[in-house]
């Protein structure tokens, strides 16, 4: 029986893997660039026959609109790339707000669910289950509708400690006067940060030449706590606070959140807090019942063995599914459009209506969510990367 | 040695009972001081709220369509007449008002069908020939204009049967996609695998409201001149492009679980590529990722909430509808969110529910 010679490397026919592979992604090459390609030419098509005109020049005009609220100086006369980054501005603010509320409340809630109390369990679970099975848009909703007609008017809002304010007006918060004296207060917390910052590392380096354990967490956080209180201190003590007092219209004094910032900030923390402590419970649930056990056996306190073993073990499985937690706020903050709060969802809509450059508009929007997932995930991915297992 | 007397140790108390109503509070409600302090709060807490709500949301409540009555209870108690005078344009949106057992018919059969491939034993392929044969009749219920049915147009469509059919028409189109995006992901061709990646982060990357506003505002640009579809089936396309790129991770995810062992023994049967994924990695990974797909299913479902920012009247968007031209109702739209939270969550709810039976059901046959 003659010998069937081994497979030549390059066999053009239909038999070889290779040549296969090949037809296979030309194909498919073909096919996606064809697709783009028919969708491009319909859309030129498409705009020479209506008359719109395409190109992001319009992005230098002036907007012509009002925003109701931004972190930096605005007018109507500013050009549409200002008011755009009005938008981002007001995305990234309650994003970065939501996300750090979030955290810890859906912390709290998922650790909740292993409390001794049966009252508390019971609450949590509640919650978790409510909140994350109803739409956020709807909760969105309500939570506007709350601040628009159930909340009292301004001239008598609803107070905590004559400190805090909520009515349709939305929510006035004391703050302090910035001046010198808290200048020099935070140059102390400064300071502070960089000698515990220092003693952290000596601690750490200590312990691992002798093997003698040093406070790492404790002792840290007094060297910042007392650098505060020198600088606070030094600074003879300021303690001027601007409180908000009800005026006839508006609120005198303090800073205040608008009702759609804190409908879209209240949604979205509610709505992801519930996820987050369903997140945060698997994490804690995944570590091996083994561990707690052996840590105990050899002589850890049940603190050190939360830091120390179990902790560290959870947040490995916590990181992924907390980041593209993370990523949903984020998204989901685009639904602002819905109520009125200026998101950048909600600018490139007027902007679409006014200009009628769909295209652009939208490409900026999908822009933007993507710069801002995309640098998110890497973040947590080099995050993820320090906490994963340093195996072989 | 000797002299050692033998004395009997003393008796040990006796187990201390820890089944029962007393010992079940002792252990759970007053273990130490914190938890006897969370038990006094969380009591006290809720002798304070739970009466003034009880009294609000059933006591004084008025369960009559009468807006008088309401407008006076205002403050002291729900109206809960807004649902049962407005509850049919609620539920059914803007369809004919006579034609309404026609979305109702069509929903149900839609939700026996949702249920029924809920069922193990009815995972068979006679189950995807069913599902196409549902969705064409409910089609054709829906829009009419055959056997002396009047025609109505999608535009009228609105309300719960939209909320189902977009959730449950967005997930059966985006399984098949998404399937064959994750095994492209998968694939050793670098061109389908780089396209498929592409595809699956571009979407997952942005919101779902900005493909809407894509389907909303650019499908009609990008067809030619005169032929671009309908709104409904615009956002069905942002659905189900939106739905299988979330699908495809969970689909990979199974794949990944699949040992490589059971493709490599499959590649020495002879079988080629499409024949291994076909009859041995889709069948085990598919299974696996039942839990995955249900809750991408619960997420689509409020995802569709969305859909009423592009104008279409599905739920939420038949809420607004219902009460906003109307002045003598507008002002008890909590009560009309209250409804309709009651619905998504009762969806949601019991979809969820499934997805976790469903997870331990299949536990057991790895568990050994």
């Amino acid at each position: 029986m003659a010998e069937r010679a081994p497979p030549k490397r390059r066999d053009w026919s239909w038999r070889s893997q290779a040549f296969r592979g090949l037809v296979y992604q030309v194909l498919a090459v073909v096919l996606v660039a064809g697709g783009l390609w028919y969708l491009a030419h319909n859309t030129l098509v498409n705009m020479q026959a209506r008359g719109i005109q395409s190109g992001f020049d319009f992005l230098a005009q002036p907007a012509g609109f009002d925003i109701g609220e931004s972190v930096i100086p605005y007018d109507a006369l500013d050009p549409y790339w200002k008011a755009f980054l009005v938008g981002v501005l007001n995305t990234l603010r309650v994003a970065i707000v939501g996300i750090v509320l979030a955290t810890l409340l859906g912390t709290l809630l998922g650790i909740g669910r292993f409390s001794r109390n049966a009252l508390v369990r019971g609450i949590c679970y509640a919650y978790v289950e409510v909140f994350r099975n109803v739409p956020v848009l709807l909760q969105l909703l309500m939570w506007y509708l709350t601040f628009t007609e159930l909340l009292p008017p301004v001239a008598e809002p609803l107070s905590v400690g004559g400190l805090f304010w909520l009515s349709k007006n939305g929510f006035a918060f004391p703050t302090p006067l910035w001046n010198l004296g808290l200048a020099i207060t935070a140059a102390g917390g400064a300071v502070g940060l960089v000698l515990a910052w220092a003693y952290h590392r000596w601690a750490r380096r200590h312990f691992e030449k002798t093997g003698q354990p040093r406070s790492m967490v404790l002792v840290p956080l007094a060297i910042v706590v007392v650098g505060l209180a020198a600088g606070w201190l030094v600074a003879g003590a300021p303690r001027e606070w601007s409180v908000p007092v009800p005026g006839t219209f508006t609120m005198d004094g303090g800073a205040s959140a608008t009702p759609e910032f804190m409908a879209v900030l209240l949604g979205l923390v509610f709505y992801t807090s519930a996820f987050i402590a369903e997140v945060v419970r698997a994490g804690i649930q995944s570590v091996a019942h083994g561990q707690t056990e052996a840590a105990s056996s050899i002589g850890l306190s049940k603190n050190l063995a939360m830091r120390l073993v179990i902790l560290p073990q959870a947040l490995r499985v916590i990181i992924p599914p907390m980041t593209s937690q993370y990523l949903n706020l984020t998204k989901n903050s685009s639904l602002a459009v819905a109520i009125g709060y200026p998101d950048v969802v909600s600018i490139a809509n007027t902007a679409l209506n006014q200009t009628g450059r769909a295209v652009e508009c939208i490409a900026i929007i999908m822009l933007v969510y993507l710069t801002t997932s995309l640098s998110t995930s890497a973040f947590m991915n080099w995050y993820n990367a320090r906490a994963a297992i340093k195996e072989r | 040695m000797s002299g050692a007397v033998f004395k009997s140790i003393e008796p040990r108390p006796a187990p201390v009972r820890t089944e029962g109503l007393l010992p079940w509070v002792r252990a759970n409600l007053l273990a130490d001081w914190p938890s006897i302090l969370a038990t006094l709060i969380v009591i006290a807490l809720a002798l304070r709220f739970l009466p003034g709500l009880f009294d609000w949301a059933l006591l004084n409540a008025v369960y009559r369509p009468d807006a008088d009555a309401c407008q006076a209870a205002r403050g002291t108690g729900a109206c809960w007449g807004v649902v049962s005078e407005k509850y049919r344009i609620i539920i059914f949106g803007r369809y004919p008002y006579e034609g309404q057992w026609r979305p109702l018919l069509a929903t149900l059969l839609l939700l026996g069908l949702l249920i029924a491939s809920c069922v193990r034993s009815f995972w068979r392929p006679w189950l995807a020939g069913l599902w196409v044969v549902v969705i064409a009749a409910f089609l054709l219920l829906m829009g009419g204009g055959w056997f002396g049915l009047s025609s109505v147009g999608s535009d009228q469509w609105g309300g719960l049967p939209l909320t189902i059919m977009l959730a449950a028409l967005g997930i059966v189109l985006a399984f098949p996609l998404s399937v064959l995006v994750a095994l492209g992901r998968r694939s050793q061709l670098p061109a389908i695998r780089t396209v498929c990646i592409v595809y699956v982060e571009l979407i997952r990357g942005v919101p779902l409201i900005s493909v809407l506003f894509m389907a909303s505002f650019l499908f009609p640009l990008f067809m030619p001149i005169g032929k671009s579809p309908d709104v409904l089936v615009r956002v069905l396309v942002g659905i189900t492009l939106f739905a299988a790129a979330y699908l495809a991770e969970t689909v990979r995810g199974g794949l990944q679980a699949i040992p490589k062992g059971q493709v490599e023994a499959a590649q020495s049967l002879g079988l080629g590529y499409w024949q291994t994924q076909r009859k041995i990695v889709l069948p085990q990974a598919l299974a696996m990722v039942v839990p995955g797909i249900m809750n991408i299913f619960i997420g689509v479902f409020k995802d569709t909430s969305l859909v009423t920012i592009v104008s279409l009247y599905e739920l939420t968007g038949a809420l607004s509808l219902a009460l906003n031209s109307d002045a003598n109702w507008r002002p008890f739209k909590l009560e009309g969110y209250l409804f309709i939270t009651l619905i998504y969550f009762a969806f949601c709810f019991a979809m969820s529910r499934y997805s976790l039976w469903i997870e331990k059901r299949l536990a057991v046959s790895k568990s050994r």
